[in-house]
């Protein structure tokens, strides 16, 4: 598998303030009907006193072509599943997003939907919804489910206010205050606990990457509200003690809270609700192949088992007889966490993405996510200045982390440099420094869209970067070369005096 | 499965086994041997599939197909509005460049996603009158509980006050967010007849323990905050921050809060370019003042100006990332991750489109448009419209002294025409009362539709 030679665009793009002339529109607003000037006053007269607006907002005055090429080079100057070679962001499954289900979601009895029709007039929305909450339960082993957040750690928040709520029932909110998350945990789940108004507990990982259960048995107690988990976990590997993890917590009277980051791995191997988890959350933009944005919209179901269903939020979509309408009937509901419904869009397209793959599929797709991993891990684990820390010998799940530790001790290239020089082959880096407990790390997620050709080629990249550390490092310390930019001055941005977050701060600075 | 998935590029039998040979297993499944026995799942999952492209097209079409359509766009806003959204926009948040990328943590590679992004915090910050905006929350219910959240945190005070005519579901997010932090709520009265903020109320409620007031402008009902600077001196004197939600259409005619005196603004991005989808995804706008110690608070992302480490390039970058989850953990100011960045793209490329005059032009022409049908509706026998006598923006509430609403509403639907937001669960004192909007897809065919249709209903 030879390495192409890729030159990301460059246009050299100015800002959009930059671009224009004087009186130039993009777009042009309709004109109010001349009988209807009659009938009402001149509407500028009639603001209140004070209250118009009398200076005009600093936009740009830019023609539709102008606009329209600005932001087609900004595109070309970005890097995205669709458009590039391979995408192995861990943690984060940037699997393909099938172009299908664009298509559906542009339906306009979809996108001109408003969220308070009345339930008559939405049947088609309110039918994928609850189609698409049942699949979902289906895959993740639950009771009940609300589609409501609108990203993982939305429905995080939701998780562990659906703990907060249900311990705040029993009356014991007052003494339980602790929520226990391990060191190789996502950051959302200690910001979305701290939120929530808990007390985080950081407990140590085994030797095996695991939750050490001699720790956790020490550390539980009456003041236990929970434990958040992601099995497999953040390194990848599954965690073979989760029965007795659940027993432990569960036996002080804590929940059991899934992160469902890492689903991808495991969809009809195993459920969440089968390990012992209570309140469980999924990212549809991740294992339900929604387009992630370029950082978002996402959406992160949240599934319950039925003890706690009466916490979920409100509305919830019914059936009854062919005939869908919203519930409000959930008398402990927590309330609401967003204003609406929660992102529609992404629904649709995740649940377009459940029946193309279907429940057979949905399993095949884990099983080839796992097989990548392992694939790049076995190839990699051995080339030189690279280590798989943790559990050795032990299979990976649908992602492997990789240690630059040796590398950087030997060369002083290190996993920063690595993922940048990886850019330079048309490759996008893996999370890098992610999870925290292993030096050097590069979390590689390959996802089960990838074709063996793209792991080919980044098995090789990644060796020849191996080659190039130990013969001629600085090629790899400068790089990226061939992408729109070079190295970053990241300190400048946040610097006092240098930050700059608006137009508006970037004229007082240098105009 | 029987064979190839399109999706699976490795499916091919051939391949399977080749990449098993490689890392020295017989099945995939031995790659699964620490799933506990006790704990797998046997058998497929019982959902549907696989289906073909062709097979999908037509089910999930045919779902949505169950949708009505109306013969106006419906007459419903107080959160999400029908506005246009221009084909440009609806291009560029196609590409696939943007669509299928992530969180730009590689700034050189994705120049593209954090200039554009910076654009638009930018251009929020020209429409309100701010010097930061971040890079977008999940909608304005969010920003407003984040917003309440950062203002305790600056002021070390933790009661907020709003007024009693809110958004009901923004109140309750506003809830979920503040209470599990100990920050209390208290609702300010109304004038009974412009619907004002009852200055004096306000002034009674707030004291040592308020970290903010807020208010809507314009108002959940659609009528400006005219005392607003007088609202923004109470608020500042008890040494709270003000906090102003805003509708961005209007501030191509109304003064943004920037200019009386708003500490955090906030407000729902989704009329800048993005369609309503049944109520998400949508834009959650937060903006503040230039001031380090309260940009310290910002939650979510920010984009800024950096250059090249050999200085000959302007470069953009995510930045103050030490306020967020990933740094910070438990420590952060929220635990946001993915946001709706691709919205907010959108809604640079439409501000971009729209430029001063645009956003001029078509917020007096909603504003308009909204006056005349809330004349005519006025007009008609045994309503009452608006409720307040106020200057309105694009929403008005309509009293029907005879009929429900529920009555008017299902006699409009038989006239394929959606009305606007029955109140009267929400807000029982102002009777049998629902909420209209009006956009600049509304025209005078559609509005005096819809007021003739209200005529029939009435008289029937």
């Amino acid at each position: 598998m030879s390495l192409r030679k890729f030159r990301q665009a460059d246009w050299e793009e100015p800002l959009i303030f930059e671009l224009g002339s004087e009186e130039r529109v993009g777009f042009s607003v309709p004109s109010l009907e001349p009988e209807l000037r009659d009938t009402v006053d001149d509407i500028v007269e009639l603001v209140p006193n004070g209250m118009l607006r009398t200076r005009p907002p600093m936009l740009p005055e830019v023609s539709e072509i102008e606009v329209l090429r600005h932001f087609i080079h900004l595109s070309q100057m970005n890097y995205g599943v669709s458009s590039g070679l391979f995408y192995p962001l861990g943690s984060c499954t940037m699997k393909y997003s099938p172009v299908i289900n664009e298509v559906l979601a542009g339906h306009p009895r979809l996108t001109g939907a408003h969220p308070d029709q009345d339930v008559s007039s939405v049947q088609g929305v309110l039918e994928f919804m609850h189609e698409l909450k049942k699949g979902y339960l289906e895959v993740m082993g639950m009771d009940d489910a609300s589609l409501q957040p609108a990203a993982g750690a939305h429905g995080e928040y939701l998780g562990i206010l659906i703990t907060r709520a249900y311990h705040a029932d029993r009356g014991e909110l007052d003494s339980r205050r602790e929520i226990i998350i391990p060191d190789a945990a996502h950051g959302t789940n200690p910001a979305s606990a701290m939120m929530a108004g808990f007390k985080t507990v950081e407990i140590p990982s085994d030797e095996d990457g695991g939750v050490d259960l001699a720790a956790l048995k020490s550390i539980v107690g009456p003041q236990t509200a929970g434990l958040m988990l992601t099995n497999p976990n953040t390194l990848g590997i599954f965690d073979s003690n989760v029965a007795e993890i659940a027993e432990i917590v569960h036996g002080v009277g804590g929940l059991m809270y899934y992160d469902g980051a890492n689903l991808n791995a495991i969809m009809g191997k195993c459920r969440p609700g089968d390990m012992g988890f209570d309140v469980v959350h999924v990212n549809l933009h991740k294992t339900f192949s929604t387009p992630h944005g370029g950082g978002g919209p996402g959406s992160g179901p949240v599934g319950v088992k039925a003890f706690l269903a009466d916490y979920l939020p409100v509305p919830d979509v019914v059936e009854m007889e062919g005939v869908y309408s919203l519930s409000w009937d959930r008398p402990k509901t927590i309330g609401k966490i967003h204003g609406y419904h929660g992102n529609v869009g992404p629904m649709l397209r995740a649940f377009a993405y459940m029946l193309t793959l279907g429940g057979e599929g949905l399993k095949e797709a884990s099983e080839i996510s796992v097989l990548n991993s392992n694939y790049i891990a076995s190839k990699l684990k051995d080339v030189r200045g690279y280590t798989l820390p943790f559990a050795e010998g032990k299979p990976r799940m649908h992602e492997a982390v990789l240690s630059a530790l040796k590398m950087e001790e030997e060369t002083g290239v290190r996993a920063l440099n690595v993922s940048k020089k990886l850019l330079d082959y048309g490759l996008h880096a893996p999370t890098t420094y992610f999870p925290l407990i292993v030096p050097e790390a590069l979390m590689i997620e390959p996802t089960e869209t990838e074709p063996l050709e793209a792991l080919d080629m980044f098995i090789e990249a990644m060796k020849e970067i191996s080659d190039l550390a130990y013969t001629n490092p600085e090629e790899v310390l400068g790089a990226p070369h061939d992408t729109t930019l070079s190295k970053l001055d990241e300190a400048r941005a946040a610097h006092p005096k240098t930050i700059c977050l608006s137009w508006r701060t970037y004229c007082q600075l240098y105009r | 499965m029987s064979k190839p998935h399109p999706y699976l590029p490795n499916s091919v039998p051939e391949i399977k086994d080749r990449m098993m040979d490689e890392i020295g297993i017989q099945s995939i499944d031995d790659l699964y041997s620490d799933i506990p026995e006790a704990l797998r799942f046997h058998g497929d999952l019982d959902i549907p599939g696989p289906l073909t492209e062709s097979e999908v097209r037509e089910q999930v079409s045919g779902i949505l197909d169950k949708n009505w359509s109306f013969r106006s766009p419906p007459f419903l806003g107080g959160g999400v509005w029908p506005h246009y959204v221009p084909a440009v926009v609806d291009e560029i948040v196609h590409r696939a460049e943007f669509l299928t990328s992530y969180t730009p943590y590689q700034p050189e590679i994705t120049q593209g996603m954090l200039q554009s992004i910076f654009e638009y915090q930018s251009l929020v910050c020209e429409l309100v009158g701010m010097e930061v905006a971040n890079s977008s929350m999940y909608d304005w219910a969010t920003a407003l509980g984040e917003a309440a959240r950062m203002a305790s945190r600056l002021t070390r005070k933790s009661q907020i006050a709003v007024p009693s005519l809110i958004s009901p579901s923004r109140l309750a997010v506003l809830e979920s967010y503040t209470e599990p932090v100990g920050m209390s709520i208290v609702q300010i009265d109304y004038d009974k007849t412009t619907g004002q903020l009852e200055l004096e109320d306000l002034k009674e409620k707030i004291g040592t323990e308020t970290a903010a007031v807020y208010i809507e402008n314009p108002s959940y009902l659609g009528f400006l905050e005219e005392g607003a600077e007088a609202i923004a001196d109470v608020a500042h004197d008890a040494k709270a921050l003000f906090i102003v939600g805003v509708d961005p259409i209007s501030l191509g005619l109304i003064k943004p809060p920037g200019e009386y005196e708003a500490d955090i603004v906030i407000g729902e991005g989704q009329p800048l370019g993005n369609h309503m989808n049944y109520g998400g995804p949508l834009l959650g706008i937060i903006a503040c003042k230039s001031d380090p110690r309260t940009i310290r608070q910002m939650p979510g992302r920010l984009i800024g100006v950096t250059q090249t480490q050999e200085g000959s390039r302007r470069a953009f970058t995510m930045t103050l990332q030490t306020r967020e989850q990933h740094i910070r953990r438990e420590k952060a100011t929220s635990n946001i991750c993915s946001n709706q960045a691709l919205n907010a793209v959108a809604g640079a490329v439409y501000l971009s489109l729209l430029g001063p005059q645009g956003i001029r032009e078509l917020s007096e022409l909603v504003a308009s448009r909204a006056r005349y049908a809330m004349r005519r509706i006025g007009e008609l026998p045994g309503v009452k419209a608006p409720l307040f006598n106020s200057f309105h923006f694009k929403e008005f509430t309509v009293q029907f002294r005879e009929k429900t609403v529920s009555e008017v509403h299902l006699d409009l639907f038989d006239r394929r025409l959606h009305g606007g937001k029955p109140l009267v669960d929400k807000f029982p004192d102002l009777g049998e009362s629902a909420l209209y909007c009006v956009t600049e897809r509304h025209t005078k065919r559609d509005i005096d539709r819809l007021v003739s249709a209200l005529g029939e209903v009435l008289e029937g």
